[in-house]
């Protein structure tokens, strides 16, 4: 059934680009924490999509990996923050707030059009179950 | 007559298989909007009709031995061949898909499939008034 299919292959859109937005809250959230849990400035998170064959036929997706972004964080001079090195620098998260902002309407308006396709799929199989009536 | 019947009721469930196929490959383009090196993929629904209307159909592997696989592609029942689409404008991440065509040709492929489905509604309900009496 070619109609189902479509259901898991959005449905594969819709757990991958939540995944996505999740990381983007958490590098929003996190923009400003200087300490993070191993006691290292916050490290911005990227989800990596692979394209991923779907039982029965198409292709969804698949977050294979959530890698930390290894750019250096942006640094600012406050003497009186305890983070502060000994020439009073702090190291603050690498997070680009302006990336994320980018990448979360760009997830958002994905899983928007996904949320359609299903609708769309719903519907011709609702029609195509009342066929002959 | 009945073999008229089929022959024409055949020719909609043709249509409408490849039309559901088409969703589905549609409905990929979409998912993988995002998805590096992804490339967008279609099918000529034109010649997919034509070719599984014609009663060859697809070329198929020939078995001459118990253990030879069987060359059918289980992901693709109407034996349309999966095209690549021609990219409009080049993406540095390698993906070729672009939204607006996915779905502006998602949008095309419900509406014939629905027309597809109109049609066969159509068709039994001649069939329905030509077997009623008087």
């Amino acid at each position: 059934m070619s109609m189902l299919n479509v259901f898991n292959i959005a449905g594969s859109a819709l757990t991958a680009q939540s995944a996505r937005l999740n990381a983007v809250a958490s590098n929003l959230a996190n923009a400003d924490s200087v300490v993070g849990a191993d006691g290292q400035p916050y490290k911005a998170k990227q989800v990596v999509f692979a394209a991923k064959p779907v039982e029965g036929g198409g292709t969804g997706v698949r977050v294979t990996a959530v890698v930390e972004d290894n750019a250096p964080g942006r640094t600012m001079y406050d003497p009186k923050n305890p983070a502060a090195d000994e020439k009073g620098f702090v190291t603050m998260p690498n997070v680009n707030v302006v990336e994320e902002m980018v990448n979360m309407i760009s997830a958002s308006r994905a899983y928007q059009n996904n949320v359609e396709v299903m609708n769309t799929a719903k519907t011709l199989m609702q029609k195509t179950l009342t066929l002959g009536q | 007559m009945s073999n008229q019947i089929d022959t024409d009721m055949q020719f909609h469930q043709q249509a409408l298989n490849l039309r559901a196929y088409r969703q589905e490959v549609l409905a990929s383009n979409i998912a993988n909007a995002d998805t590096p090196n992804y490339k967008a993929r279609d099918i000529d629904f034109k010649a997919a009709l034509q070719g599984a209307a014609s009663s060859s159909g697809p070329l198929q592997l020939a078995r001459t031995a118990s253990g030879h696989l069987g060359g059918g592609t289980s992901t693709n029942p109407t034996g349309a061949p999966l095209q690549y689409r021609t990219e409009t404008q080049s993406s540095v991440d390698g993906n070729t898909v672009n939204i607006d065509t996915e779905r502006a040709a998602f949008a095309e492929n419900a509406v014939q499939y629905e027309a597809s489905l109109a049609f066969v509604t159509q068709f039994m309900r001649h069939i329905q008034s030509a077997l009623q009496s008087q």
